[in-house]
């Protein structure tokens, strides 16, 4: 690979944007970091991602690719021989493809809800949360990762809610490793790798910008 | 070997024609089963535990659920008629608008039918906006794929839906004058055979309409 040049718009929290981190620390590409203030969005955010106005954005060679997984899809297919994360066989494909999309349609959401509201709608979450979390553990067997011996594409797009889960347990009152402890194990195994463990914020700083939203919002 | 292939699916659901669509543009045989969804049969809560929804594709009794992961799953195991472009990048953006139609675009007409009055304004209003962020991508070509219908051709079919239903209605939803290249585009492809194939048959739309305004989020995928 030669002198590519390779930007993130980011935002440190953004378990979306750690997805991208770790896909690219894979691939060992290199790239220039930029912080973005979302409530003050750059020009450069704007015109890169004006659909959405959203982050991450991967700017390749000026040209901008937005959304995660389609962003760690464009990643591991310009380097689809080094550290791959989708396997080669479409099945295998597929059914990588459809936990990512799992992952992305259900625990944010649902992990959001675990520290914004209270009561009956907590427990609902929390309990959605915990069964959505089995079924991965049932998706991941005995395998070491979902990618099978090595990192792969729904480790990817999970493992950066790991760095959430102090917050959602504080708040929501539970233990995610009592509840899934083989789900907790594969994300300390995820966290041994240098790749993931430096994309990953601290789970302390995460729950300290939990809290600090929580008064923003006037969220008991 | 021999391949057998079965698709579950659904009428009324966008998700599962666009299954059927992508099956006969690559010309893949295969046995449709008609769900009932409120009378799932075994095989399809079989073949999808994890969300009980349709459309799910069965390959020699391998099933794929979620309507983009089976025609990506498509694409690369029939390599007839490819719906992604080779470059990288150009599949990043097929897929980002799709993505974008599916969740942008298709919450916002499911919100039409339940919304009236002002709200009702602003809804169009929000359609149109998504309707222009299609348009622009259509500039200079002849389908979403460039010279080919492909996988953004397939996604947005939900527009020739639209076009139809908005003959019945009388509700122009879908603004044709301010959208000339999306007008095209409907005119285009409707002139195939095989999309006509997988439209609402014309018997069924005023149902699917009432079935649409009732149902805030569609029963399938």
């Amino acid at each position: 690979m030669g002198d590519e040049d390779v930007v993130l718009l980011d935002f440190w929290p953004s378990p979306f944007g750690m997805r991208v981190r770790i896909a690219l620390a894979e691939k060992e590409i290199k790239y220039e970091y930029k912080e973005e203030d979302l409530r003050n969005k750059s020009d450069l955010l704007l015109k890169m991602n004006p659909v959405h106005k959203k982050i991450p954005v991967l700017i390749y060679n000026g040209k901008p690719v937005c959304e995660s997984l389609i962003q760690v899809q464009y990643i591991d297919e310009i380097l689809p021989h080094k550290s791959p994360l989708l396997p080669t066989d479409p099945y295998q494909r597929a059914i990588a493809r459809f936990w990512g999309d799992f992952v992305d349609n259900k625990i944010y959401d649902l992990g959001r809800k675990l520290w914004t509201t209270k009561g009956e709608e907590q427990e609902a979450a929390k309990k959605e949360f915990i069964e959505c979390l089995k079924l991965l553990e049932g998706e991941l067997g005995n395998k070491a990762y979902f990618g099978g011996e090595n990192l792969g594409y729904v480790d990817v797009v999970l493992v950066p809610f790991y760095s959430w889960f102090y917050a959602y347990e504080k708040c929501g009152n539970f233990s995610i490793e009592t509840e899934c402890p083989k789900l907790i194990a594969w994300a300390k195994r995820c966290m041994e790798k240098d790749t993931v463990s430096k994309s990953l914020p601290d789970q302390d700083k995460i729950y300290d910008f939990v809290l600090h939203l929580k008064k923003v919002f006037g969220i008991e | 070997m021999e391949e057998e292939v079965k698709l579950h699916g659904m009428w009324a659901s966008p998700f599962s024609r666009r299954v059927e669509l992508a099956l006969k543009l690559k010309a893949i045989p295969y046995q449709y089963i008609e769900e009932d969804l409120s009378n799932k049969t075994p095989s399809l809560l079989r073949y999808n535990p994890v969300h009980k929804k349709v459309p799910v594709l069965v390959h020699n009794d391998k099933p794929v659920a979620e309507s983009m992961v089976i025609i990506e799953y498509m694409d690369e195991t029939w390599e007839n008629n490819p719906f992604l472009p080779r470059d990288p990048y150009e599949r990043a953006m097929a897929r980002f608008y799709a993505k974008f139609i599916d969740d942008k675009l298709l919450p916002t007409l499911a919100k039409l039918g339940q919304t009236a009055g002002k709200e009702k304004e602003e809804t169009i209003e929000e359609i149109h906006e998504q309707q222009k962020v299609l348009e622009d991508e259509l500039k200079g070509k002849q389908f979403f794929g460039g010279q080919r219908i492909g996988y953004l051709d397939i996604v947005a079919m939900i527009l020739v839906w639209l076009h139809l239903t908005g003959s019945i209605t009388g509700q122009k939803v879908l603004s044709t004058e301010k959208f000339p290249l999306i007008y095209e585009w409907i005119e285009r492809v409707m002139k195939m055979e095989v999309v006509n194939e997988c439209l609402i048959p014309e018997e069924k739309r005023q149902d699917w309409i009432q079935l649409a305004q009732r149902a805030p989020k569609s029963a399938s995928n």
